[in-house]
């Protein structure tokens, strides 16, 4: 019920997930949706297709990535066993590859010499910068200035890769500012670009396309797990900001009523202050960024500012589909503080010699509060999004520790 | 349906755009009376947003100024209320999607009603994405004002045959903001929606100077300005209103050239 249905063109009511997601867009852009539409559903069955995109992710990704069974962890809180599936492990070091290879390979196939991107923590900026430099095309990418800021490391690394790094320095300059740039600068030039979107947001089929490109995660754990333990997981866990590695963590289970999904948001400060970026726990239906979804507004329906110590979580909407598993209840959305999120990210470095991104890191602070209230034979599978290298040098400063950078 | 079509009838339309509270409250309802003393055909008044996407530097810092200034939706009623006690010049809404489906359609349409306003023009609603307003819409009279741009294509056809009050053609790709250039097939584009439709078009985007409305009011049936006129706030502030008025009476005069030139055709 919750999958996005595949036939669009005359069916209206096929773009939505439940009563979100839609096409709220500038009519400039109407016409090369329509085309990444269709591209995208005559492409992602096709064997060629297929192919070429199993090839990259197999050869150049590094896929499958690894289920590791968090033996430490699980030894020390003493609950469920704790399997961690290893997307900071892919090329570039997040699951941000997994789409953007999908994604690249149609802007290929419809001819785009350009790609264009949004990014938060860098992430995805570096992903689309790598995929644009192994297909040698054109690149731009548009950062918050707040977060060129706070993650200078990645962008050092999209310039090396020959991309343009745009700080962005409307709004509130974080992930949300950086998104109306991109779409602006789409609607400025959309013959020969391609907006590669990073998140399972924006307009109809930006969250399905993403959706499918990141189930690999959950596909190749399910099997993995299966080799393993010969069974399903009690729980999934993953951190949501747009949502894009928790629908893909999410994507292959959601129709295992036996499967727990749980995603993690950014609190912040707290759930209930105003420096937070808990939307689902705290946000309301609106329309933004093309899409129908729950976002963080005030009661006039402008977009509020949110806050998060990561860059990566630091955004007022969601993807529809996770405001759609929300509001059934198929999905569980829990909300982890700045405090939490940095406490777990020494945490697992410690325990496992794993220096985790501090957006992964909300969902391994969640997995310490909850494996100790479950069973020895219960299994959760938390997805570890990314790498924490980026983040060495602003959790140095959170902990008030001087490091020359 | 509104009245907004029969004001281009063999008269070209002019269509300036304000930003609601930008400075102030009484500035905005000083420019409203000033555009249309100045000879505008139809106020368009912008209710900020705070993420204009398909504005452009001047409009965004436009907003900004009116959020400094308290903005709310029920300001921009106010000034609109305001304003009515001066003139009846026709009003329409320019905002984005969020702002109504918050207020709610019903809600919002049936004040549009109230305060006079004729229609409302919504950048992120496109064709697909309508149907939840045009109930409210259609019960209080309020028109659904859509945009066709250069890469409208084959979605013209049906956005042309659904459209009321008067069609805005955008001059070009991107967003909102003074320009020099414009799409070179603008005759054509225009010429394609008449076939399809006797719905009055107005061209906007980018068009700043009288030259630029001359030229445009002979392609289209209306000018839209906005960006020029919103700079002419923030540099005058509240001494704006006269500025706005002598701007619009120049940009007037220059349209009535082209409606002499065609009158003489």
């Amino acid at each position: 019920m919750t999958k996005l249905k595949e036939e669009t063109k005359d069916n209206r009511a096929g773009i939505y997930a439940g009563t979100y997601g839609g096409q709220y867009i500038p009519e400039t852009l109407m016409t090369e949706l329509e085309k990444v539409d269709k591209a995208f559903h005559t492409l992602k069955d096709d064997p060629d297709f297929k192919a070429e995109l199993h090839d990259l992710l197999v050869n150049y990704a590094n896929r499958p990535s690894l289920l590791y069974y968090a033996k430490n962890m699980t030894e020390d809180l003493g609950g469920a066993k704790i399997y961690l599936k290893r997307e900071d492990l892919n090329h570039t070091g997040a699951h941000k590859i997994n789409n953007v290879i999908g994604q690249a390979l149609l802007a290929k196939h419809l001819g785009k010499k350009r790609l264009i991107a949004e990014t938060g923590a860098g992430q995805h900026g570096v992903a689309t910068a790598t995929i644009a430099a192994l297909f040698g095309m054109e690149c731009e990418i548009f950062m918050g200035k707040e977060d060129t800021d706070r993650q200078k490391l990645n962008v050092y690394r999209m310039e090396l890769l020959g991309a343009k790094v745009h700080p962005v320095t409307t709004g509130s300059m974080v992930l949300k500012d950086a998104i109306n740039a991109a779409l602006q600068e789409w609607a400025t030039r959309c013959e020969d670009t391609f907006y590669v979107m990073g998140s399972a947001v924006g307009p109809y089929p930006f969250p399905e396309m993403v959706k499918h490109f990141q189930s690999v995660i959950s596909k190749e754990s399910k099997v993995q797990l299966k080799a393993k333990e010969n069974t399903l997981p009690d729980m999934v866990v993953a951190c949501v900001g747009g949502g894009s590695n928790a629908i893909g963590s999410f994507a292959d289970y959601i129709d295992d009523p036996s499967v727990k999904l749980v995603g993690v948001e950014a609190a912040g400060k707290g759930v209930n202050t105003d420096k937070t970026a808990a939307t689902i726990e705290r946000g309301s239906v609106g329309i933004f960024h093309g899409m129908k979804s729950l976002f963080l507004q005030n009661d006039d329906g402008q977009i509020n500012p949110v806050y998060s110590i990561s860059a990566g979580l630091d955004y007022p909407g969601v993807g529809p589909e996770h405001a759609a598993l929300a509001k059934e209840g198929r999905a569980q959305y829990v909300g982890i503080t700045d405090d939490e999120s940095v406490q777990a990210f020494e945490y697992i470095a410690k325990e496992e010699g794993i220096v985790a991104a501090i957006e992964s890191c909300h969902a391994i602070a969640y997995v310490e509060k909850v494996a100790p209230t479950m069973t020895k034979d219960q299994i959760i599978v938390c997805t570890l999004s990314g790498r924490g290298d980026k983040d060495v040098a602003s959790i140095a400063k959170y902990k008030g520790v001087d490091i020359d950078e | 349906m509104s009245n907004l079509a029969n004001i281009f009838k063999n008269h070209k339309a002019f269509i300036p755009f304000v930003v609601a509270d930008d400075p102030d409250f009484d500035t905005t309802v000083a420019n409203i009376v000033a555009l249309a003393e100045g000879g505008a055909d139809i106020v368009e008044v912008g209710i900020p947003f705070s993420d204009p996407i398909a504005d452009g530097p001047v409009i965004q810092s436009a907003d900004l100024r009116a959020f400094a200034a308290g903005v709310r939706t029920k300001t921009v009623f106010e000034i609109v209320e305001a304003a009515r006690k001066q003139t009846d010049v026709p009003i329409v809404f320019l905002t984005y999607l969020n702002i109504v489906f918050k207020y709610g359609y019903e809600a919002f349409c049936k004040k549009c009603q109230e305060l006079a306003i004729s229609g409302l023009v919504i950048p992120d609603m496109p064709y697909e994405s309508k149907a939840e307003i045009m109930p409210a819409a259609n019960k209080y009279g309020i028109d659904i004002i859509p945009l066709i741009t250069p890469t409208s294509g084959h979605r013209i056809e049906k956005i042309a045959k659904d459209a009321s009050g008067f069609i805005y053609v955008v001059s070009s790709l991107g967003i909102t903001g003074e320009r020099n250039e414009f799409f070179n097939g603008l005759k054509d584009l225009v010429a394609e929606i008449k076939q399809y439709t006797d719905v009055p078009t107005a061209i906007g985007f980018g068009v700043h100077t009288p030259e630029q409305a001359k030229e445009m009011a002979t392609i289209a049936d209306g000018v839209i300005i906005g960006s020029a006129i919103v700079d002419i706030v923030d540099k005058q502030k509240q001494n704006a209103p006269e500025a706005v008025e002598k701007f619009t009476k120049s940009i007037r005069s220059a349209i009535n050239e082209s409606n002499t030139r065609k009158a003489t055709v």
